[in-house]
């Protein structure tokens, strides 16, 4: 086997901000006091907070060191499933921060916001076209936004025609986030099985379709990285019952290019600008969810909309049907650049490229990986695998001891737990950005794993041996929450 | 394309291995019907050079800072965001990991948050903060929900003075449940009108804003006794987070929940997004609260480090009893609020909210002299309102012309309020550009 990536180095303690620092210290160059102090009501002052005073050079090695205590996708490979883990451009941070843009005020008049007025108008021609639905918004933060945003579509689109209906059918190996954007929205989630292929039978969706059924929330591909093939069937169905399809798009990085998402029959739909279009993830956000529609929802998008008249970029209001505001402003404009700019280097063919590798490369993951780990669904996937850890657990290691162990070898481990129908689910999302020999180090990686936990599964059970930490103990931090120093 | 690792030969090996003949034999389990029937009609891909060209072009065309000069908030704030905190922000290794499921890869991460959510907890006199939310609306949004939640009523009072937008984010996530939303009116000081809650009950919730959005500092206490005398949760929401460097904090005047936007505290304007979502509370409502928190734990050798924790509230394991649907969240701009409270230290945040205040009312009385009336006496923070004389709308666009914002006017907002502006003044403003300001509207 190859020498491990993992390997131990000179990492420094730090301790928490306040334990640091001496006050009269400061890393914060004040501007110039050139105004006498107005005195306030004192009844009105407080002490102000207690915060560690800390000069430049403390608050820099502060963070450096915390931040050498991450692993990310700059460092390595980083295989999450449902999470598209994908390179994030460097080029796309510069836009982000220049000046026009991250100083651009939202409460400008439209003529002094031209450039970010029509960025967002051509991104959501863009998404429409990537996407082949007829209409986009930008307003959603973040997956789940767009989540509830497609949810109130379909609520204010069916109040529009009186139909007052109380359910929404998501299937089992939904994300969570589907029913809980659901059930924000009022609906009751009604579940429904995927077949033993993996994906949805129209007979299980016929029997839960009724004419109190909203719809049904579909995610495509799905989250065990297989597409629904009965799609176009599903839509029809809901729909001569007057339901409504929504698409949790964000597995779309497998079908750029590809598949006609609009032609599925698919009503509504999100995108994670933050997966698919390589906006970075943060360590947890922002994102942006844009929303994609057909014809007929487009006017219950919020508002307010970009609309061009001569050239000219506006925002209008003037859309009466219209779920109203979602964002306290108009989206993440900051991530919305990052993914216009992706798209722009990348271009159709690279788009399509991108999907096509990345369904290959996820492929090449599960063949080689199919003996050693078990594979609950045997056929050709999309983005992702997803495995489980039936093998294993006869020695007693679970998919948590194994996705452990693979940090000593310098992995992030895959997303491991879901989708909750697969017991012990191990979900392997190489991405399209990671190359062959890259890939072939996780296999290796992985089986020799495996292979550890026939021979020495307490060497895995006391996993990670490399990291800042060992196991960290969950159960205990929920007990007795410390939330705050 | 230099983002795709792959060679030819890559390629056609792995699809040996896959049993593939071609890229397109992947995709086998597409049907027909629901495949592209040709190219995506996307513009041409673009070297980084070209593409170099293109964004400098559409950067260009928007008036920002330093070239404007904006006396314009509202919601968003022009502070100045230390180098040292771009640079470290910028680093890779917070920039590119993923949500910290796995705590043992993501310590980093994982401390900073703490650090966050206790400095958050600090400023807004709070006992727990969670890891952030999307931005300032949908803060107040899950704040009220989650009072509705806790006190099982289904009506919450909402202060007129609070962010025009925030009300009507709100709206629309009250709306389709069928929960309803009363605004409460202001009074002549400017400052919301309370009297009002005397005549409606079974309330979850009161919210108000402070500083509210004319500025004026709320009187927080008068609202913590009403909310006790309603029996309802005191929501304390703000979209200037500076302000209690110098003022008051919601916790000391009785607020169950404060929550607002972060963007003053070192994240770019952006054009309204991404700011921080910022959501504190008390620790006795801490199974309600919405969103990501990171607590402290040991590993098992007893070392101290941190992990996501309370995660049975969220979607990922409660499913749609979860308390809020949200997953991503903002955190690096959590992370980046953490580092500009790091930076100011308790000295200067104190000092910087000073200024902001000072420079404030030194224009507010730069104006009062050139004859200018300040709508509301209420005392004010960084921001306030000021009226016009006739045909003032000549004069703004004279002065936009001259790369000066003056104001936002609050027609749009508050129809009642014609010929009436919002001027806000941050650090980021010299005296002599306030002067040039009033000479300006002088002429
Ligand atoms: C399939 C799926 N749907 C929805 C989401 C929610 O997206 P977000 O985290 O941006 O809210 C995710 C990601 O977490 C996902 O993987």
């Amino acid at each position: 086997m190859a020498e491990s990536l993992g390997t131990t180095g000179l990492i420094l303690n730090e301790p928490l901000l306040w334990e640091k620092g001496k006050k009269g210290r400061s890393a914060f160059s004040l501007p110039r006091r050139d105004v006498e102090s107005t005195p306030l009501d004192e009844e009105l002052t407080g002490d102000g907070p207690d915060f560690p005073d800390l000069s430049e050079i403390d608050v820099v090695r502060h963070y450096t060191r915390l931040s050498q205590w991450n692993f990310c996708v700059d460092a390595g490979m980083y295989p999450l499933g449902s999470c598209t883990m994908k390179y994030n451009p460097k080029i796309n941070e510069k836009y982000a921060a220049l000046k026009g843009f991250a100083g651009a005020h939202p409460m400008l008049p439209p003529a002094l916001s031209q450039g970010t007025l029509r960025l967002m108008f051509e991104m959501e021609r863009l998404l429409a076209e990537i996407t082949g639905m007829d209409a986009v918004t930008l307003q959603p933060a973040a997956g789940a936004q767009g989540e509830l945003a497609g949810m109130l579509l379909i609520h204010a689109y069916q109040q529009s025609k009186d139909m007052d209906r109380s359910k929404i059918i998501v299937p089992d190996t939904a994300h969570g986030t589907n029913p809980a954007s659901a059930a924000l929205c009022g609906y009751r989630p009604v579940p429904v099985k995927s077949n033993q292929n993996g994906i949805l039978s129209l007979e299980a969706v016929y029997e839960v379709m009724d004419e109190d059924t909203a719809g049904i929330m579909i995610t495509n591909p799905n989250t065990l990285g297989l597409f629904e093939e009965n799609i176009k069937a599903i839509t029809e169905l809901v729909h001569s019952k007057g339901g409504q399809v929504y698409c949790d798009g964000a597995n779309m990085n497998a079908i750029m290019g590809m598949v006609h998402m609009g032609q599925t029959g698919i009503d509504v739909l999100h995108l994670n600008l933050h997966k698919t279009f390589s906006a970075p993830h943060g360590g947890g956000g922002p994102g942006s969810g844009p929303v994609c529609v057909r014809r007929h929802l487009e006017p219950f998008l919020p508002v307010p909309r970009i609309i061009e008249e001569n050239g000219n970029f506006t925002f209008s209001e003037d859309f009466s049907d219209s779920i109203g505001k979602l964002h306290a402003f108009y989206g993440n404009f900051g991530v919305i650049i990052k993914a216009y700019s992706y798209i722009r280097a990348m271009g159709p063919q690279g788009l399509k490229k991108a999907s096509q590798l990345a369904v290959l490369n996820a492929n090449y993951v599960m063949e080689q990986l199919k003996g050693v780990f078990h594979l609950p669904y045997e056929k050709p996937c999309m983005h992702e695998c997803v495995f489980s850890d039936k093998f294993q657990r006869a020695g007693k290691v679970t998919t948590l001891d194994m996705a452990k162990r693979l940090m000593d070898f310098g992995f992030h481990p895959p997303t491991i737990y879901f989708p909750l129908i697969v017991d012990g689910a191990i979900m392997i999302e190489p991405t399209e950005t990671e190359s062959r020999e890259e890939i072939d180090l996780f296999i290796e990686a992985c089986k020799t794993v495996a292979d550890e936990a026939e021979k020495d599964p307490d060497l895995i059970r006391n996993s990670p041996q490399k990291c800042k930490v060992k196991r960290m103990d969950e159960t205990a931090a929920a007990r007795r929450p410390c939330l705050a120093g | 394309m230099r983002y795709l690792p792959h060679t030819d030969e890559d390629i056609a090996s792995m699809l040996r291995v896959v049993g593939a003949d071609t890229l397109d034999d992947l995709f086998s389990t597409i049907p027909d019907d629901c495949r592209r029937p040709r190219d995506l009609d996307i513009p041409s891909a673009l070297t980084e050079w070209e593409l170099n060209d293109l964004m400098d072009a559409l950067s260009n065309s928007v008036a920002a800072p330093p070239e404007y000069k904006l006396f314009l908030g509202a919601g968003r704030y022009d502070h100045f965001i230390p180098a040292s905190l771009t640079h470290l922000l910028g680093r890779s290794e917070f920039v590119t990991p993923y949500t910290p499921y796995q705590p043992e890869m993501s310590q980093g991460t994982l401390q900073a948050i703490y650090e966050y959510q206790t400095l958050a907890a600090r400023l807004l006199g709070m006992e727990t903060s969670n890891a952030s939310l999307y931005d300032g609306a949908s803060a107040l949004a899950e704040a009220l929900l989650m009072a509705i939640r806790i006190t099982r009523r289904k009506k919450v009072a909402v202060s007129s003075l609070i962010h025009p937008y925030y009300r009507r984010v709100v709206q629309t996530y009250l709306e389709p449940t069928g929960l309803k939303m009363v605004e409460l009116p202001y009074l002549e000081n400017g400052r919301t009108d309370l009297s009002r809650l005397d005549r409606i009950d079974d309330l979850a919730a009161v919210a108000v804003q402070s500083p509210n959005f004319f500025g004026c500092i709320e009187d927080l206490a008068a609202v913590g006794e009403k909310s006790r005398e309603k029996d309802c949760l005191f929501v304390s929401s703000f979209t200037e987070p500076l302000a209690y460097g110098l003022l008051k904090n919601p916790g000391s005047q009785g607020a169950d929940i404060a929550c607002g936007e972060g963007q003053s505290l070192g994240i770019p304007k952006w054009f309204g997004g991404p700011g921080l979502g910022m959501f504190a509370s008390k620790m006795k409502y801490v199974r309600s609260i919405p969103g990501r928190l990171v607590g402290k734990s040991t590993d098992k050798d007893g070392k101290n480090g941190f992990v996501l924790t309370l995660a049975t509230r969220e979607q990922h394991i409660r499913r749609e009893k979860a308390t809020s649907n949200i997953c991503t969240n903002n955190s690096l701009c959590a992370l980046a609020a953490a580092m500009y409270m790091a930076s100011l230290g308790g000295t200067g945040i104190r000092e910087l909210a000073k200024l902001n205040h000072d420079k404030s009312e030194y224009l507010k009385q730069a104006l009062e002299e050139a004859g200018f009336k300040i709508t509301f006496k209420s005392p004010t923070f960084n921001e306030f309102v000021v009226e016009s004389p006739p045909n003032f709308e000549t004069t703004y666009e004279r002065l936009l012309e001259k790369k000066i914002v003056a104001g936002l006017p609050l027609t749009p907002y508050y129809p009642e309020l014609t010929g009436k502006y919002l001027m806000c003044v941050t650090e980021t403003k010299t005296k002599e550009e306030m002067d040039e300001l009033v000479e300006e509207l002088r002429n």
